[in-house]
């Protein structure tokens, strides 16, 4: 079953004069097992957006289901939200506890399982982040490099097994090659849980080559939703709304403009290789 | 659920109350408290709030948004009306039900404690609204630093009400996200006894407290990598400057002042 959101809007302290209407008119549905990517300006309400997904804010107007529980309602919302894990930006900032174990272990703890369950979610959420067990279970959090830590705050969320992920931003602030180990664990988390990914991202690359989905924010709508192919095709359109576009898609564009034939949904680095060598063949 | 809370609630403008010397506004605020604490006939806060109607007009500030600033303070007034109505002792009884008894003297009493009550939160929180807490702060740094000659820390205080000022939002904000990213990993902050919720904000606290750590350490870093030393020597971007409007401002709280000794000394 998916998540169903339905003509969601949604308006900061509504009444004051600070009141701001942060969403309009928002209706997708994430499916089962999709990577829905979401990208968007800086203030397009792509976080406002992702946190009604488990139920931390509640719309304004409209509704939110996950897996048929009404995000609305008390009672279904914390049925709801176990479904959902959710990584916020900078999630480092939400270690708290003495060793990286226990603050893996708090997730897991508060849905009250048992030792043993709990320490086997530890040590496979922590080998999927990339952290040594051995080596980091004794640890402070906040002995940690910062890619590290923000590693050990993703097995927190790991840990409880989410069936839909949640990530804003998870890639913010960090070198390439912490950049490079999260885009790692979530795709083997893909891989081995068959889980949902909704990941919000600045990194067209990133977002072009592992999403099923594109979901495109600006100022607060919806503006598009489409498989990569299509929401790539109109670059153009892209960069309108001061967003960047993948490589390959602004190759292809440069091309374009120089008279060159590229096919339309062209946006895959392997692509663009066949293609060129293959034109360049021919020439 | 920290969104909820204005501290220092500044309502932006552009009046000719906004652009007082601060000053000006944080000492015809102690003249108004003490003329508000002189009255002593009920009546005679109609005067008081005949002034603050005047003060909310000329700086454009709705009336409503005045209102709401009493609003924390409504069940207190509510309160304080009904201990004075039921524990004045007064003689001309009004109504009389078994042991509790209503009397004109306690009504009045409840009246005036309110009445006072509400002229002093609405009159300085005129002030609040219209005063930056920059300007604040800067106006109260000023008018304390004559005693800096007898070694009271004048400008260290008001940088320090400012950064505390700036950080309050931050922190709040800070807090909001803490708390929502373990209410996602499943935390509990509203069930269980006094201790169990009490346990339940180490989550929130710990990196609380770790980040405003941090946030003062690239404070003061920033500062001393700009060479602040202190108030020395230190020149100013706004220099405050008293104009003739502060004198007409400073003339109208007197007038109500005396206004008000007169009327009590020869009209009751
Ligand atoms: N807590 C808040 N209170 C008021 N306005 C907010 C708050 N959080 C975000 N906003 C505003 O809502 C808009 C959308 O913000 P956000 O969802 O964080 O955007 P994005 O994640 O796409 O950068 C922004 O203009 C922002 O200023
Ligand atoms: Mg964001």
């Amino acid at each position: 079953m998916p998540i169903v959101v339905s003509s969601l809007n949604y308006t900061y302290m509504p009444g004051s004069t600070q009141e701001y209407k942060a969403l309009t008119d928002i209706s997708l549905t994430v499916r089962d097992g999709e990577f829905l990517g979401i990208i968007g300006h800086t203030g397009s309400g792509k976080s406002t957006f992702v946190q009604h997904l488990n139920g931390l804010i509640q719309p304004t107007s409209g509704t939110v289901s996950v897996d048929g529980f009404q995000m609305a309602d008390k009672k279904q919302r914390i049925k709801g939200r176990a479904l959902v894990g959710m990584v916020f930006q900078y999630p480092e900032y939400q270690l708290f506890e003495e060793t990286v174990e226990k603050d893996i272990a708090f997730g897991p703890r508060n849905r009250g399982l048992s030792d043993k369950e709990i320490s086997e979610r530890v040590r496979e959420s922590m080998e999927l982040v990339g952290l040594q067990h051995e080596t980091f279970r004794e640890k402070s959090p906040f002995e940690l490099s910062g890619g590290e830590k923000r590693r050990a705050a993703l097995a927190g969320i790991i840990a409880m097994r989410p069936k839909y992920l949640v990530l804003d931003e998870p890639m913010a602030g960090l070198d390439p090659k912490g950049r490079k180990d999260i885009l790692n664990t979530i795709r083997l988390l893909k891989k081995r849980t068959k889980c949902g990914i909704i990941m919000v991202s600045h990194s067209m690359d990133d977002i072009a080559s592992e999403a099923d989905r594109i979901a495109v924010f600006n100022g607060g709508r919806l503006e598009r939703i489409g498989t990569p192919g299509e929401v790539f095709a109109d670059s153009e359109a892209l960069l309108k709304m001061g967003l960047d576009i993948p490589q390959v898609s602004r190759l292809a564009l440069e091309l374009r403009q120089r008279g060159v034939e590229v096919p339309e949904g062209l946006f895959k680095l392997e692509d663009m290789k066949d293609f060129l060598l293959r034109r360049l063949r021919r020439v | 659920m920290f969104k909820n809370i204005t501290l220092g609630q500044y309502f932006p403008g552009n009046s000719a109350i906004h652009r007082l010397d601060p000053r000006t506004k944080i000492l015809l605020m102690i003249l108004y408290i003490v003329v508000v604490f002189m009255v002593k006939q009920l009546s005679l806060f109609l005067l008081c709030a005949v002034f603050v109607l005047g003060v909310t007009l000329l700086s454009e500030i709705p009336l409503s948004y005045l209102l709401k600033s009493l609003r924390p303070l409504k069940w207190l007034i509510v309160f304080m009306f009904f201990l004075n109505v039921f524990l004045t002792p007064g003689e001309r009884v009004l109504f009389e039900y078994w042991k509790v008894k209503i009397t004109l003297e306690g009504l009045r009493q409840a009246a005036f404690i309110s009445l006072r009550l509400i002229m002093l939160v609405s009159g300085t929180s005129l002030m609040t609204l219209t005063t930056t807490p920059i300007a604040l702060t800067d106006g109260l740094e000023r008018l304390l630093s004559p005693f800096k000659r007898v070694n009271f820390p004048a400008h260290e205080l008001a940088m320090m009400m400012t950064i505390a000022l700036r950080f309050i939002p931050t922190l709040m904000e800070e807090a909001d996200k803490i708390m929502k990213a373990q209410l996602a990993r499943g935390a509990d902050f509203e069930t269980g006894g006094i201790i169990k919720r009490a346990k339940g904000m180490i989550p929130i606290l710990v990196p609380l407290f770790i980040s405003a750590f941090r946030r003062a350490d690239e404070l003061a870093m920033a500062m001393e990598s700009r060479c602040y030393h202190g108030g020395e020597g230190r020149t100013r971007m706004r220099v405050l400057k008293f104009m003739p409007q502060d004198a007409l401002a400073a003339l109208t709280v007197a007038f109500l002042g005396i206004l008000i000794v007169i009327m009590q000394a020869f009209v009751f």
